[in-house]
């Protein structure tokens, strides 16, 4: 099955000379129909050049955009069957809300009567049929959001794109909506390209995320994939907490790798595609797949000093530090009766289990 | 888009070719060259004994100019400046009313603005008619037909031109730094002339170009008020064009006129950076 | 930001002294005259300094002035075409320099269509006397089209800077979105862009036409002879003896100015944000 939108080797520069700016570095990605995909990212990394170059409102500098198939790299934005949901909404102040949802049919020369009817089906998927005449300066941010879904979706397009939408609701609102928003991309069936630089958004709303940064495409994977296996340092500092270790490779027997701890632990682990195993990496383990121990601990656990409790309500951090000091996180759930089972000061181990160690490419 | 640029400038470059051509018959120009106008603004050539002399009366005529409209460049800010700072600190709600009535004389016809001072400055006119009444004077004073009438009118002519960006340039004034001075012991004049002028600076600036240049070549109040003896370099370049019948010396001194603006707007310019300069 | 006052201490931060007598006395300055004009204009008498009664003659006498009709009939027709013509260029004017990345050449043609706003008027008229003289005598055609020509050139600029303002505040995201709803570009304008730039294009329309209607200058430069305007008309009669005639003709421009100042204000009013 042909993907809905096929990203191949696109490069975006702006500028030249010594002011030269590469927004997207040979970026290559397949989305799929049906699919809510993510990009994910910090201010500047890229994502939003490429939702731009999806919509059509800039042109790649090299690379080729296909939807469905078909290459739309240098059609204009009204000919390309792909629609956005803008971060500042940029809903026609001179028109209704009705009118704003029906301005997409009505440039496609759809008869009235079915434009009415689509009109009214989105005032409902979007639960705004009491205002289907109010004037947009009149609506809240949250109902003009809501508005601009559904002026988007009117023309029921091949894929939506959403840049940063919730951006600017306050949290309660956005989480809402998030769940709204992704309820309507299972009743749609529209595959839906969602930018944000939140990862818990990210990871709460999507079927498949791509991290990018500095132009490129990290690691693409399902929120748990990105989570548990994080390929690039990056990818695993920017998506939840958690610790770094430095350890050594040792040579290879069989067909996983070996590494072994600074404590002496051996861990048999699948390093990530495309590395070469060798010398001293670094690896991560997440701090809730942790846990604490009192000393002394098992054979090859890491030791360590208990230096800091940290008390968040649902769960406890615990910071301790090891012997090369650098600070290893773990965290536990609490228990309603529990009482606190450790002293600051305390010489303590740490256990977790050997694939709850992820190796990373740099 | 190219054919403003070309209507824009194509004019002016005719003007500046007239200049450099002969005096037609009956107006007009003949299309052979000649330095004669550009020698014609400056000197004066004797038809009988062929003696050069500074034209005097172009000189005349000149220094009138240019005296009147920094006179009235100056009695303009001076009474704009206090005005432009009233409507500013004026609540927001009769702010426009205040504008209303400032910007109205500014769309007015400016023949019938001249006039309307004309009737003021006469023998016949308010001024005296008021002052005859009470008594005060036994004869009407000659106010018309002097370069003081002349600068009165330009003055009240040009008068929104001086107050508009003035307010526009107060009215970002943030009084917070007027509070902070306060704070600090400065006096009411201390305050404006440290705080406030400085901070209206641009408003001045534009205000200041604003009348300076269009009462450089000003041509319908010289006339309205000043009769046909006190000429201004605007009915100089008229007076070309018309009964005098010598088009290329009008060009020359249209170019002359240009010439003093951008004089005057480079001054501007340098003291604006100046200042600038010195307050980093 | 506001003035500290209670009855112990009524001092006023922005209060300076001596600055809201001058201003007063300015405001008065400014109507006095215009007031005495329009007063003197319902004079029965002939002299300013007799006030001899009410009296409508002089407007009855210039409403039936042949020449003063004939004047203030071009001066109509002139504003209307000036306007329209300009405002039609000034727009496009606009939506070539605003919004377009900055190419050699922008800041030049900005200043040309600016150029009447920056230089004496006498020196524009000189200019386009100039040309249209060239034209004249190549062509020998005398027609009203020289004046038509001239005042929408220094029109131009007038209806430009409102348009431009009302432009650079309409989101260019707008746009956008419309290509994006399958809009192509003319649609796009038609449907976005024009609807939310009319107010700037109404007011610039009107600045234009008050523009042309009170000119002066460059009217009579560049009028053949029989051709007034009512500007150039007043001007002639200004030379001879001056007749309340003037009063009641310059009350009713004034009138018209108060009119449309007053539209103006409340166009900026109603879709100013």
């Amino acid at each position: 099955m042909e993907a809905a939108i096929d990203v191949e080797r696109i490069t975006k520069t702006f500028g030249a000379g010594k002011d030269k700016v590469v927004a997207l570095n040979d970026v290559t990605v397949a989305i799929e129909e049906n699919e809510f995909f993510t990009l994910l990212g910090p201010s500047g990394c890229g994502k939003t050049t490429l939702l731009r170059l999806i919509a059509g409102f800039d042109h790649p500098s090299s690379g080729v955009i296909m939807l469905k198939g078909r290459d739309i790299s240098q059609l204009p934005p009204y000919q390309r069957s792909v629609n956005t949901v803008f971060q500042s909404y940029a809903l026609f102040p001179h028109m209704t809300v009705a009118q704003n949802i029906s301005f997409g049919l009505e440039m496609l020369g759809k008869p009235k009567r079915y434009i009415k009817e689509t009109v009214s089906k989105m005032l409902a998927l979007v639960k705004m049929e009491a205002l289907s005449n109010r004037c947009i300066d009149q609506l809240s941010g949250g109902q003009q959001q809501r508005v601009a879904l559904a002026r988007a979706l009117a023309p029921q397009p091949q894929v939506l794109l959403l840049d940063e939408p919730l951006a600017a609701l306050d949290y309660k609102l956005r989480k809402e909506m998030q769940f709204e928003l992704k309820h309507l991309q299972h009743e749609t069936g529209i595959t839906f390209i969602f930018v944000t630089h939140d990862q818990e958004e990210a990871l709460t709303m999507s079927d498949r995320i791509a991290v990018m940064e500095a132009g490129r495409i990290l690691q693409i994977g399902t929120p748990r994939q990105i989570y548990n296996h994080p390929a690039e340092r990056f990818v695993a500092d920017f998506i939840g907490s958690t610790n770094f270790l430095s350890v050594e490779l040792l040579p290879a027997k069989g067909p996983d790798a070996r590494l072994r701890l600074s404590s002496g632990m051996e861990v048999r682990v699948k390093l990530p595609d495309g590395m070469v195993p060798s010398g001293r990496v670094t690896a991560v383990v997440r701090p809730e797949y942790s846990q604490l121990l009192a000393d002394p601990g098992r054979k090859g656990d890491l030791q360590g000093v208990l230096e800091n409790i940290v008390y968040f309500g649902t769960d406890t951090h615990y910071h301790i530090r090891l012997p090369d000091d650098t600070t290893f996180v773990t965290r536990s759930q609490n228990q309603l009766e529990e009482t606190e089972a450790f002293r600051v000061g305390q010489p303590v181990s740490i256990t977790f289990k050997p694939n709850s160690v992820q190796v990373l490419r740099n | 888009m190219l054919v403003l640029a070309f209507a824009a400038s194509g004019p002016l470059l005719i003007v500046l070719a007239y200049s450099f051509l002969r005096a037609g018959e009956y107006g007009g120009v003949v299309w052979t060259f000649s330095t004669d106008a550009w020698f014609n603004v400056v000197f004066h050539r004797d038809i009988f004994d062929e003696t050069v002399t500074l034209a005097g009366a172009h000189m005349i005529i000149l220094w009138r100019s240019v005296k009147l409209s920094f006179f009235t460049m100056l009695t303009t800010l001076v009474i704009g400046f206090p005005t432009a700072y009233f409507i500013s600190t004026r609540p927001r709600k009769t702010r426009s009313l205040w504008l209303f009535l400032m910007t109205v004389p500014f769309w007015t016809n400016l023949l019938i603005r001249t006039f309307a001072i004309l009737e003021v400055i006469r023998n016949e006119g308010l001024i005296n008619t008021a002052l005859l009444l009470f008594g005060i004077i036994n004869e009407p004073i000659q106010m018309l037909y002097t370069d003081f009438a002349i600068m009165v009118g330009m003055t009240y002519v040009f008068l929104p031109l001086m107050v508009l960006p003035l307010y526009a340039s107060m009215e970002r004034l943030d009084f917070n730094l007027v509070e902070a001075a306060y704070d600090l012991y400065a006096t009411r004049y201390q305050v404006l002339r440290r705080v406030i002028i400085p901070m209206a600076k641009p408003g001045i600036i534009a205000g200041s170009i604003l009348v300076f240049i269009p009462s450089l070549g000003a041509f319908v109040t010289p006339r309205v008020l000043g009769g046909g003896k006190k000429m201004m370099l605007g009915n100089l370049i008229e007076l070309q064009f018309g009964a005098g019948r010598n088009w290329p010396l009008g060009a020359a001194l249209s170019i002359t006129l240009l010439a003093l603006v951008m004089i005057a707007l480079l001054i501007y310019v340098r003291t604006t950076q100046h200042h600038s300069e010195n307050s980093r | 930001m506001t003035a500290f006052k209670n009855k112990r201490t009524p001092f006023s931060l922005k209060k300076q002294p001596g600055f809201g007598f001058i201003a007063i006395l300015c405001f008065v300055m400014l109507y006095a005259p215009i007031i005495t004009l329009i007063v003197f204009s319902f004079n029965a008498g002939k002299q300013i300094s007799l006030w001899e009664g009410f009296s409508l003659q002089w407007y009855v006498s210039a409403w039936h002035n042949q020449a003063v009709q004939d004047a203030a009939l071009r001066s109509l027709v002139l504003a209307v075409q000036a306007s329209i013509y300009s405002t039609i260029l000034a727009t496009m004017a606009a939506l070539g320099t605003t919004r377009t990345r900055p190419f050699p050449g922008l800041t030049t043609i900005y200043m040309m269509i600016n150029q009447p706003l920056m230089v004496p008027e006498i020196v524009t008229a000189v200019a386009l006397l100039s040309l249209f003289a060239m034209i004249k005598m190549a062509t020998g055609y005398q027609g009203l089209i020289y004046l038509i020509l001239a005042h929408t050139a220094f029109c131009i600029p007038f209806a430009y800077l409102p348009i431009r303002a009302r432009l650079e505040g309409v989101d260019l995201m707008l746009e956008t979105a419309a290509a994006d709803l399958y809009a192509p570009p003319w649609k796009a304008f038609c449907r976005v862009t024009l609807p939310l730039l009319w107010p700037g294009i109404i007011a610039g329309a009107m600045l234009a036409f008050v523009i042309s209607l009170d000119d002066v200058v460059i009217t009579e430069f560049i009028k053949s002879s029989g051709q007034e305007t009512l500007p150039t008309y007043m001007l002639g009669q200004l030379r001879r003896v001056i007749s309340p005639e003037i009063n009641a003709i310059s009350s009713v421009l004034v009138s018209l100015s108060i009119l449309v100042v007053s539209l103006f204000f409340f166009i900026d009013k109603k879709f100013g944000k």
